[in-house]
């Protein structure tokens, strides 16, 4: 508990800060649109920091979304696929992807790294060599007016991904944090081999971790697909793996496992999308973007060092 | 030697150490022994550099000396066999010996001189009889080996005084004979021990002098001629203890399980049959290495058995999983405690009812206040001393750590437990309690295998005893006829 005060004060800290240097902070554009992209964002990093409580890493959402969203654009606009099982297929598929990961890294005993960035690497591939490289968009949306205007409109004025995030964490924090389930997530994150003395299925929840993932990040590629408006195929998503690693690590998940929380993660994925708002608001050159991140990070987490030794 | 008088440590809250006085001769063997908690490893880690006394003096050689690091330590020729070993598994033997002070070669380049520690290595293995090359990586090395290889980390340094934690807890009888052989050599040629121990028997085996603590104050001290069992036990709990083991029970049920040609994937030539009546304890001995270990692991699903039938209460089971196992009632205490018995980051409470969580939700959920309720039963039952339920698992001490794993098991339906090496590194009054549990356990009609390479506790605790060597079971003896003799006679077949 200790971590997500520490984290929902600094991110506290740093909106007023941002609010007091440049007002246009607290505009309403402003604060719809950070709030899309925390939606957004929240969503692949619960599934990313649910990997990484296991004990695991998953490298591979970044390309996911590109993969996806090329195949998204391709389903809705060339081949003129209904859009409800459009979204079907790309949830399955994002789920199958999933299922792969975990079955290589329990039934192979191949390293989560290895095996996520080997996914990186395939999918953006893929998504390239499908789209011949080129930029893939929505179009009018004619046929599918009704599943853009669901996913980039508002639910009064709560931007949609926001709410779809709350979701998600509301239903995510019951299964992490009170269910069977979660307990055993945490178990084998911590010591798998003494969650498998008990009694656990290690190998089926761990694997089941990636599956959620999987899922978790097929329901952002659509958001994000539908945010952007078009694919790029080698660029679309690129690095943000690595955002939602860094949320839930700010978030307090250790990247040994058995630690985290998703209060946590969405409070490091709300301090990033800040962060990122500040750097556009206060003039900063764009190309600083990452080091501001960067440095942010390094000293959340040289603080948390100093404060834990101190303990 | 070395003096220490009237040594104090305060932590936060305990005293560790109240004006102790500890001395060594040279040549001398000296056991320190105490319960859990008495102060001996404070007091061996203020000889180590490790903890800096509140009060006190410590003299070697005659000299006032203070010891600030680790460093200062070696320095005065004291070294230190700790109950972790702190090897590396990844480097060879010779890597090992000479950590930290690797001679070099190459002047600016500071290369390490490959073939100069490998010689010298070699000598001091040869030194305390242990025939292994020094290009072997630790890690393919027992447990018995590698104490030996830090044993002679040690003496490549010159040590004058070694301290050795525990280094029995995980030998087998055939490698403590052969430690205490090494111990032996070392007090011919001079070097002082001191010996900590739980195991007594050794004790009487091996020294001069036995220092005994009790709460951080000594307790009494033993010469050569009045070192015996019961008096050291009388010193280290105050008051004399009939014995540590309770009543066999009287009688016996049916045959509970029972191992049909059983092979495991270690030794798949050699077939076990064995069976466990309901109210037994049936003790399996052996050397490390002997498979029993592999034996439990199999029965209880973490391992796969490669052939064989596991007949329980007259049916046949197949059991695939550790899940299985649970489901039956067939529960394993694993030798490795911190990493396969227990989650040492989660609560006492997470780790009692992790393999019952069932029991205690509705629909998956949790039901928190059933889950806590249940946890601190258990607590209460098995005396498992924790400040609450929600305390880190591995801050507690061994006694009570193994008790939790225990209590794992006993909220659910125990028709067989094994227990591996049930009591190893605990101390004496938890040792008493878990074999009191373990004869609760029989009474209450389950069936119970226990592993160890305790002697004592294998002659004291079963009802029968089966033996095994390189995979084979070499016999099954009646209590009447379990003596030492006999079981080593299997043990080395």
């Amino acid at each position: 508990m200790r971590k997500e005060l520490g984290i929902l004060t600094l991110l506290a800290v740093l909106c007023v800060l941002v609010a007091a240097l440049n007002p246009q902070f607290l505009s309403s554009a402003n604060i719809q649109n950070t709030s899309r992209l925390i939606g957004t964002y929240g969503i692949f990093s619960i599934g990313v920091g649910i990997v990484i409580i296991t004990g695991g890493i998953d490298l591979s959402v970044g390309s996911m979304f590109a993969l996806l969203g090329v195949l998204l654009s391709l389903m809705l606009t060339q081949w003129h696929w209904p859009a409800l099982f459009a979204v079907a297929v790309v949830l399955a598929l994002g789920s199958l992807l999933g299922v792969i990961h975990g079955l290589l890294i329990t039934r192979m005993g191949l390293q989560p790294f290895l095996v996520t960035l080997c996914g990186l690497l395939l999918y953006r591939g893929l998504a390239r060599y499908i789209a011949a490289d080129a930029v893939q968009g929505f179009g009018a949306g004619t046929g599918f007016e009704w599943l853009r205007d669901l996913v980039t409109g508002s639910a009064g004025r709560i931007p949609m991904p926001f709410v779809l995030l709350v979701a998600v964490a509301v239903i995510m924090w019951v299964v992490l944090h009170r269910s069977v389930y979660g307990r055993y997530l945490f178990a084998v994150g911590r010591n798998e081999e003494a969650a498998r003395y008990s009694g656990i299925n290690s190998h089926r929840v761990i694997a089941s971790a990636y599956v959620i993932s999987g899922f978790l990040a097929a329901v952002a590629a659509i958001l994000l697909a539908f945010y952007t408006n078009s694919v790029s195929p080698s660029s679309h998503g690129s690095f943000y793996e690595l955002y939602a690693i860094a949320a839930a690590v700010l978030g307090g998940c250790s990247l040994r496992g058995g630690e985290g929380s998703i209060i946590g993660i969405v409070a490091g994925t709300a301090l990033l999308q800040v962060l990122r708002n500040l750097v556009n608001l206060l003039d900063v050159p764009s190309s600083l973007d990452f080091a501001v991140m960067g440095a942010v990070i390094l000293i959340g987490v040289i603080v948390d060092q100093v404060l834990r030794s101190k303990t | 030697m070395l003096e220490m008088s009237r040594v104090s440590k305060k932590f936060p809250g305990v005293t560790a150490l109240d004006s102790v006085e500890f001395s060594v001769r040279p040549g001398e063997v000296v056991a320190l022994v105490g319960e859990n908690g008495a102060g001996k490893s404070t007091l061996m880690k203020i000889l180590a550099g490790i903890y800096a006394p509140d009060a006190g003096a410590i003299r070697f050689d005659g000299k006032l000396v203070s010891i600030h690091s680790p460093r200062d330590s070696t320095r005065l020729g004291i070294g230190t066999i700790h109950q972790e070993l702190e090897v590396i598994d990844t480097l060879d033997v010779a890597a090992n010996v000479f950590l930290g002070r690797e001679p070099v070669w190459g002047g600016p380049l500071r290369l390490v001189d490959r073939r100069k520690i490998h010689a010298e290595a070699r000598g001091v293995l040869l030194r305390i009889g242990l025939d292994i090359s020094p290009d072997r990586l630790l890690r393919d090395l027992s447990t018995a080996q590698k104490q030996l290889v830090e044993i002679a980390r040690a003496l490549s340094q010159d040590v004058r005084l070694l301290i050795m934690d525990e280094p029995t807890s995980s030998l087998t009888l055939s490698e403590t004979d052969r430690l205490i052989q090494v111990v032996k050599d070392l007090r011919s040629n001079r070097v002082s021990v001191v010996y900590i121990s739980h195991r007594l028997q050794e004790i009487e085996r091996l020294a001069d002098r036995v220092v005994v603590l009790r709460d951080g104050r000594n307790a009494g001290e033993l010469h050569r001629g009045d070192i015996s069992h019961p008096r050291m036990v009388q010193l280290m709990v105050g008051r004399e203890v009939k014995t540590l083991y309770a009543d066999a029970a009287p009688s016996r049920g049916p045959v509970r399980i029972e191992l049909r040609n059983f092979r495991t994937q270690r030794y798949p030539a050699h077939p076990v049959s064995l069976s466990i009546r309901a109210g037994e304890i049936l003790g399996l001995a052996g050397l490390i290495g002997a498979g029993r270990s592999e034996l439990a692991k199999a029965v209880f699903g973490v391992d796969r058995p490669r052939k064989g039938e596991i007949v329980l209460d007259g049916a046949v089971v197949n059991i695939h999983s550790s899940g299985d196992a649970i489901q039956r009632g067939i529960y394993l205490i694993p030798e490795d405690r911190r990493n396969s018995g227990l989650l040492t980051g989660m609560s006492v409470r997470e780790n009692i009812t992790l393999p019952n969580l069932e029991q205690f939700s509705s629909a998956g959920w949790i039901r928190q206040a059933d889950e806590t309720a249940s946890a601190q039963a258990s607590c209460a039952d098995l005396k498992i001393k924790t400040p609450s339920v929600e305390t880190s698992a591995g801050s507690l001490s061994g006694g009570n750590q193994q008790k939790i794993v225990l209590a794992k098991w006993l909220s659910l339906k125990p028709r067989v437990i094994l227990f591996d090496e049930p009591t190893r590194g605990i101390d004496v009054a938890a040792k008493a309690e878990i074999y009191q549990l373990m004869r609760r356990l029989a009474a209450e009609g389950v069936a119970i295998l226990m592993i160890s390479s305790d002697m004592e506790e294998i002659l004291g605790n079963s009802d029968r005893v089966a033996v095994m060597h390189e995979g084979r079971l070499t016999g099954i003896l009646q209590r009447p006829d379990c003596t030492e003799e006999a079981i080593m006679t299997l043990a080395v077949a």
